[in-house]
């Protein structure tokens, strides 16, 4: 039997009818086709199909769709403006070269939106424990932190001019 | 021009950040089929029987196919070219679905549903009668007496190959050597060594799962889109499997997100296409879990290397032996050539001044199947030669620098057994380089009698590698261009991006060869064995070498036909152009041409006269005097042209493009560096020359070329000319007869808590000896990710099998450690760029390499720091505390 649920997905509020059973994933994926959220192993232990819920990052492979039920929900897709232009962080990944085969992308992205709208500053090494549930094999995470971080100086800067 | 060198933004990232580009599983249909495979739960026997009867009756199942029912066409897995020769063609001993099972968890059956759900209960459900037989798990067990063969249909005994090797005279063996050694230098002046050294059986571990998903398509072609490297070689192997001619099979590859030489091999695309066509050719997907993968996909193999040296006391090698043990698992995959290939890089990496004895035994197991993996034997082999070297030279006393730099190969090194070659030589440099850079003398000094149970240490390791596979294997690749109506160009490679950066490179690589400018280049991402052109695919450090020499000849060709349809116009200006809209500007130019080439009423303007420079076309100065003769500025001309070719290889990393589009981090560098070539004249122009009044200043470009009109002209005429169309396009295949070695080392520093096991790295930098870079920000990601993956291999990855049942033990990303970002430090790249005379644009091999020397350093460093040696990875808590009690440090 399907449920009927609502929710709001990338700031658009979507009615849907899904399995109960169904994973955030399967729902963002297959039935609203956003496929910037990546399966890695389905069961939370690689961060590719991280998405933010309510502002926070989760692993929407072990996300029931009916716990997201009244909830907000931001993908990659909902980050570049209406104009289409990207956002910061997207674009410091790109100048930071922090982007190789890309599959673990824009999970780590959606951490990164997490980690920047905290607005302050962090080490390294900091940047790593909140990255640490991601899984990368192509990068070592040397220019994703790179990237992570001048997203976050990106911010301040802004910050400190607004 | 000029992008080669450049850190350019890959051409592929503002898909990948935005989610916009497309991976395998993205570009289902939604009315798709889903396939679950059914695996073995013994590791040796026979399937006696199978009941699907209950199976079938899970709502929403379609079909169960078992290995009762595929056809008995074995075939071969290994993404290598196919060899017209028998004797080395890839071993055929798969189908596609196992009645003989080979290991814990082979692929007996497949269910069909409606739903993955449905799919997989009814999976669960089949029942499977076995004849169980005792499973061989283990090198020694394969190879014990009376031991089953277990692929009969194709060896007799488990030993898939055995390669034997030698350096130095005839017929050499260890035996003699040592024999020599005594003589030659007195038994009291050699010291004899020997040394066993274990690696272990890992996972590749790319982030997204091996998945693919099949049709057949309304020309009857069985059609499969899938994650791989090899689009080409899995079309030869799905047609192998299914008996089908090969253009009834198509392959697509898409972005694919990691490969790491597990997708260098046909995985489950022949079964895919195979369960499509069992439903009538409906859209059918196969994703492959991620514990199936780690189970039922490649691994890199286990290698034990049994050693041993003589040296003389002052340190001099004098022979060494290595017989290396590869653990192949249940199917030959790409196994023959792996254990081979870690001999290699054992004998030729040092000069063993007597000879070098190497015995490679590849041997089939009831275990996972081994196969490519990033670095293809030689993580494996820089493992046991570089922990050797260490123990060598800490018995002869002297600083392991010192003793490679002693004893290493040697510029211009060539392979006697193959004949490749050291054609540009950076390993001693490179050495040098990393040693400076970390600290070393130093830091050696400072370690030396620590006490305590926290020490720190210092270690390094070295390395070689051949770039491509020839004179081993064909090496063959083709590259396409088309030209738009408004001057820009698609490029389309058989090569493929794995994330890399390919693509990214093929770009700069056309840039720079064609003359369009890099933002007016689109690169066709997907491999589609219709309409790409052949390439046998991403493996080995391959595709820049030798697919990026068929890009740069396909460039020079678009590029001659632009120049030649662009002479054309300007020598038609009066007749066929006339009545064109670019008729004014054309003549202009062709007056300017006059003026400054003092060309007669009548004088032809030639192709060669003419260059494309960052999408204008120009003109190349004659480098005399104007108002010479016709005759000599032939001559000249063409001489210069000559030149030009050479100068064009020789320009690459120089020439800056200075406009804001393309401005980079380097970009100020870059400019100078142009500023310089300018005045030089790459193309024999002297900037003194130049004859402003008739040029106007702003026409004269970076490189002293007088700029003309935009090339869109040309095109847009070429297309839609009413008196000569002309769609320009280029393509090329490049066979590919040389190969060159890479080299490099890694220095790296740690501190080990010996109470607690943990080995904690204060800092790690490799140098890579890789010829010219194209593109420094791609290169640096590369070495940091083989870095990373190297410290995964020396610290924490080791694919558990139970020895009595075969069943691997930690099939899933938490019991099977991989790096985090904790797990991984700030790491350093750095290079020694040298040309090399082979590569296209004196490039060689980087793509595996970084993978490569890490873990020996870091076992050499954990030697320095404690005095331990840990002569098996990974180096886990369990064994380093082991070690340490052993030792009485603990």
């Amino acid at each position: 039997m399907l449920e009927i649920i609502s929710m709001r997905v990338n700031g658009k509020d979507v009615e849907l009818a899904i399995d109960p059973r169904e994973s955030l994933l399967d729902t963002l994926r297959r039935r609203l086709g956003l496929t910037s959220v990546k399966k890695g192993c389905e069961v939370g232990e690689c961060g590719a199909c991280t998405v933010l819920v309510e502002g926070e990052a989760i692993d929407s492979c072990i996300y029931l769709t009916v716990w997201a039920k009244g909830k907000s929900i931001l993908t990659v897709e909902g980050l570049k403006s209406p104009t289409g232009e990207l956002s910061p962080i997207q674009q410091a990944f790109i100048d930071e070269a922090a982007v190789q085969c890309g599959f673990c992308i824009p999970g780590i992205i959606m951490s990164a939106v997490e980690i920047v709208g905290a607005g302050r500053r962090y080490e390294r090494d900091e940047l790593r424990k909140l990255l640490s549930g991601h899984l990368c094999r192509c990068t070592g995470y040397e220019k994703i932190i790179d990237a992570v971080e001048k997203a976050v100086e990106a911010k301040l800067a802004s910050q400190r001019a607004g | 021009m000029g992008s080669i060198g450049q850190r350019k933004k890959r051409v592929d990232a503002y898909g990948k950040v935005t989610g916009e580009a497309k991976y395998t599983a993205d570009l289902e249909p939604v009315n798709i089929l889903h396939a679950k495979v059914v695996h073995s739960t013994i590791a040796n026997g026979l399937v006696k029987s199978m009941d699907i009867d209950e199976a079938a009756k899970v709502p929403g199942v379609v079909k169960i196919v078992t290995c009762f029912d595929v056809p008995e066409n074995y075939f071969p897995t290994a993404g290598h070219p196919w060899s017209v020769e028998p004797p080395h063609q890839d071993i055929c001993d798969r189908l596609l679905l196992a009645r003989r099972v080979h290991y814990y968890g082979d692929d007996i059956a497949a269910v069909i549903a409606e739903d993955e759900v449905a799919a997989a209960r009814a999976a669960r459900l089949i029942k499977v009668e076995y004849e169980e037989y005792e499973p061989i798990v283990t090198v020694p067990a394969a190879l014990s007496e009376g031991a089953t063969p277990l692929h009969p249909e194709v060896r007799k005994d488990n030993v898939i190959v055995h390669s034997h090797m030698t350096m130095g005279p005839k017929g050499f063996t260890y035996e003699d050597g040592l024999r020599e050694a005594e003589e030659k230098y007195g038994r009291e002046n050699i010291i004899v060594f020997e040394g066993d050294y274990n690696t272990p059986r890992i996972s590749h571990c790319h982030i997204e799962l091996p998945v693919s998903w099949a049709y057949v398509d309304t020309n009857g072609k069985v059609t499969v889109i899938t994650s791989t490297q090899i689009p080409h070689i899995v079309r030869k192997s799905v047609a192998v499997a299914l008996g089908l001619p090969m253009g009834k099979v198509r392959v697509i590859k898409p972005y694919i997100g990691g490969g790491f030489g597990n997708k260098q091999d046909v995985l489950y695309e022949p079964l895919n296409a195979y369960l499509s066509m069992q439903v009538g050719g409906r859209p059918v997907r196969l994703e492959i879990s991620r514990e199936e993968t780690i189970v039922s996909t490649r691994t890199r193999h286990a290698i034990r290397g049994e050693c041993k040296a003589v040296m003389t006391k002052d340190g001099t090698m004098l022979a060494r032996e290595l017989t290396a043990w590869a653990n192949n698992g249940a199917y030959a995959s790409h196994g023959h050539a792996i254990c081979a290939n870690c001999g290699t890089v054992f004998k030729d990496l040092y000069r063993d001044r007597l000879g070098t004895e190497v015995d490679c035994w590849t041997v089939y197991t009831s275990s996972p199947t081994a196969g490519a993996m990033r670095g293809y034997g030689i993580p494996q082999s820089a493992f046991i030669t570089e922990c050797l070297t260490d123990d060598l030279a800490e018995l002869c006393g002297m600083d392991p620098c010192d003793f490679r730099i002693k004893n290493c190969m040697e510029d211009q090194f060539v392979d006697p057994g193959n004949g490749i070659t050291f054609h540009s030589y950076g390993l001693i440099d490179s050495i040098k380089k990393g040693r400076e850079f970390i600290g070393w003398d130093k830091k050696r000094a400072l370690y030396k009698n620590q006490t305590g149970s926290v020490r720190r240490g210092i270690g390094m390791a070295i390395f070689c590698y051949k770039t491509g596979v020839h004179p081993i294997s064909l090496e063959t690749a083709s590259a396409r261009m088309v030209l738009n109506p408004d001057g820009s160009a698609q490029i389309f490679m058989g090569a493929t991006e794995i994330g890399q950066g390919a693509d990214t490179v093929f770009t700069q690589i056309a840039a720079d060869v064609t003359g369009i400018a890099y933002d007016r280049l689109f690169i066709e991402s997907t491999q589609d064995t219709d309409t790409s052109p052949f390439d046998t695919g991403a493996y080995a450090s391959r595709q820049t070498y030798v697919s990026g020499m068929a890009l740069k000849k396909c460039g020079k060709q678009l590029k001659e036909r632009i120049l030649g349809y662009a002479a054309y116009m300007l020598n038609t200006a009066d007749t066929d152009i006339a009545k064109t809209e670019h008729a004014e500007k054309i003549r202009e130019a062709k007056e300017r041409i006059a003026k400054l080439c003092g060309l007669k009423e009548g004088d032809e303007i030639r192709p060669e006269m003419l260059e494309l420079s960052e999408s204008i076309i120009c003109l190349i100065l004659p480098k005399e005097k104007k108002g010479d003769a016709a005759g000599d500025r032939t001559d000249t001309t063409g001489k210069a042209d000559a030149e030009g070719q050479e100068a064009a290889v020789d320009r690459t990393s120089g020439i800056g493009q200075a406009d804001g589009a393309t401005q980079t981090d380097t970009a100020g560098k870059a400019d100078a560096a142009g500023q310089e070539a300018a005045t030089v004249g790459a193309v024999g122009i002297d900037v003194n020359d130049v004859d402003y009044e008739v040029c106007g200043s702003e026409n004269i470009d970076s490189q002293g070329l007088v700029k003309l009109f935009d090339s869109a002209i040309v095109a847009e005429t070429a297309f839609y000319s009413l008196d000569r169309s002309e769609h320009i396009t280029a393509e090329v295949t490049n066979q590919c007869k040389k190969n060159t070695f890479s080299s490099g080392c890694c220095f790296a520093e740690v501190e080990v808590d010996m109470k607690l096991g943990l080995v904690k790295i204060l800092n790690m930098v490799d140098v890579h000896d890789s010829g010219r870079l194209i593109n420094p920000a791609i290169s640096e990601g590369q070495v940091h990710g083989g870095m990373s993956q190297s410290i995964g291999y020396a610290l924490s990855e080791e694919l558990l099998v139970d020895e009595k049942t075969g069943r691997v033990l930690n099939d899933n990303l938490l019991d099977f450690k991989i790096p985090t970002a904790m797990d991984t430090p700030d790491m350093d790249a750095l290079f020694v760029e040298l040309e090399d005379p082979t590569g296209p644009f004196g490039n060689k091999a980087l793509g595996e390499p970084p993978a490569v020397p890490g873990a020996p350093a870091l076992r050499n460093a954990v030697l320095n720091a404690t005095g331990v040696h840990m002569d098996e990875i990974p180096m886990t808590s369990q064994k380093l505390i082991a070690k340490f009690k052993e030792a009485g440090l603990i």
